[in-house]
């Protein structure tokens, strides 16, 4: 076995081009290591002092650049994540304990691909995308098309994600994600659901985006919500919503719920996202997260 | 294959040949040879190997000595004063918050980057701040006492001093 600190992307991603893999908090590989879902990979490298890859900066277009090694208790905090990206503070806020979060990256996350992950509904909402880079190139896929099953990506080898881009915030927008969770901390999503909500000057909805958690081989962004456009915010809309998400989800039964109860409690978690979302963009304030500030999930 | 790196741990130094793929508890428990970080779960979960690097919270059943190199890991050894009880450990024997003491070095852990962060945490944040541990005899109310005892006396030696 061989293991490399690297301090630069150059050496991370040359490293990378002759089969080192990247760890930077180790808290998927070596767990799973140790649980013997796969081995420990031959050779390392370490981006964790890459000091390059760390920071949160928004540039002069109004796009954010999220470094991949930002962690989940900075973004939980961090006031550009909790002031326009509010839905990715919620998620972040939710992830394991303090040391996971500190433990955690964002890159790391989303490299992971776990349809269960709290940050990738957020992430699709917001329409997030993630740089790549190799040796001799770098490119930008979607979250969407980095995605292509549970714990796969359409990332080469040899491809380090940089850093997550989140475009500009439209005017008038908010955004939110729950989790249902059977207790409050170490858990993993049962199901959960991010909406991101832009309103037009007389209140109604400009637009709405919903993406769903634990759902899916993969995250699951909602179809069909452009259909919205021009309505008022009321229980009748939220009854569509939740209709809507339940309808597309596709949830397996498994130890921790059954398809059914999934089925059903993604479309709640669906709505009340939305609702969380529209509050926001009309200018109220729910502390992050927004599952700890409503109540929702498992009660104290 | 094996490499030699230093550790530093509660200040000292001590350099260690190891495989890469150790993970720090072990090595910190039968190489540095300080037993008082505890492994249970080895899955992320309890919270009984908590130790600090460069202040802040790690699950080291789940983290590779050689990522520890040349930062500063701190243990349970490390928060005594001298042959002096750290507050946190007099308050947490003193409100009944230790029975079978098997999660106590943990939970001092993560009390004490807790308290570093935030030193006059509400309850609700003492809760998140020990949520990633586990102790199976107290019932918690204990623990929290003790936490939030510990805060109570530092904001007060404070507003003294």
């Amino acid at each position: 076995m061989t293991f490399l600190i690297a301090t630069t992307v150059d050496e991370a991603v040359a490293a990378m081009s002759t089969g080192s893999r990247p760890i930077a908090g180790g808290s998927d590989l070596v767990v799973g290591a140790r649980h013997g879902k796969f081995a420990l990979p031959t050779d390392l490298v370490a981006i964790d002092r890459i000091t390059a890859l760390r920071p949160i900066t928004t540039n002069a277009d109004g796009t954010v650049r999220v470094g991949a090694l930002a962690n989940h208790a900075e973004l939980e905090v961090n006031a550009t994540i909790v002031g326009g990206y509010t839905a990715l503070a919620d998620g972040a806020a939710l992830v394991g304990s303090p040391a996971t979060r500190h433990v955690g990256t964002l890159g790391g996350n989303v490299m992971n691909a776990s349809p269960a992950m709290d940050t990738g509904a957020p992430l699709v909402v917001l329409g997030a995308s993630v740089e790549l880079r190799s040796a001799d190139a770098t490119r930008i896929v979607t979250v969407g098309d980095l995605w292509t099953g549970p714990g796969r990506t359409s990332a080469a080898a040899n491809e380090l994600c940089v850093a997550v881009h989140l475009p500009a915030r439209p005017a008038h927008s908010g955004s939110a994600y729950l989790r249902l969770e059977y207790r409050r901390a170490m858990e993993i999503a049962v199901v959960g659901a991010a909406a991101s909500v832009a309103l037009n000057t007389d209140g109604t909805l400009a637009a709405v985006e919903i993406a769903l958690t634990a759902v899916a081989p993969m995250i699951l962004a909602v179809t069909g919500t452009s259909s919205f456009a021009g309505r008022t915010i009321d229980d009748a809309l939220l009854a569509e919503i939740a209709e809507m998400a339940a309808d597309q989800a596709t949830p397996i039964s498994d130890v921790r719920a059954s398809d059914r109860y999934r089925r059903h409690t993604v479309g709640v978690m669906a709505r009340r996202a939305v609702a969380a979302a529209a509050d926001r963009a009309h200018g109220v304030t729910i502390s992050v997260p927004v599952n700890r500030a409503q109540g929702i999930g498992a009660a104290r | 294959m094996s490499t030699t790196v230093n550790l530093r741990v509660n200040g000292t130094t001590y350099p260690v040949t190891i495989d890469e793929g150790r993970n720090l508890v072990s090595v910190i428990r039968t190489e540095v040879g300080l037993t008082g970080t505890k492994e249970g779960c080895d899955d992320c979960e309890c919270g009984a190997c908590m130790v600090l690097i460069d202040g802040r919270p790690v699950n080291s059943c789940s983290y590779l000595a050689v990522q520890a190199q040349d930062r500063e890991i701190t243990t349970v050894e490390g928060v005594m004063n001298g042959s002096e009880l750290h507050p946190l450990q007099r308050n947490l024997l003193e409100e009944g918050g230790v029975q079978c003491g098997f999660c106590t070095p943990g939970m001092i852990m993560s009390a004490t980057a807790l308290l570093a962060a935030n030193p006059t945490p509400s309850e609700e944040e003492v809760r998140i701040g020990l949520s990633g541990n586990l102790c199976r005899c107290t019932g918690y109310a204990k623990i929290l006492a003790a936490v939030e005892r510990t805060a109570t006396e530092s904001a007060q030696e404070m507003a003294q001093a």
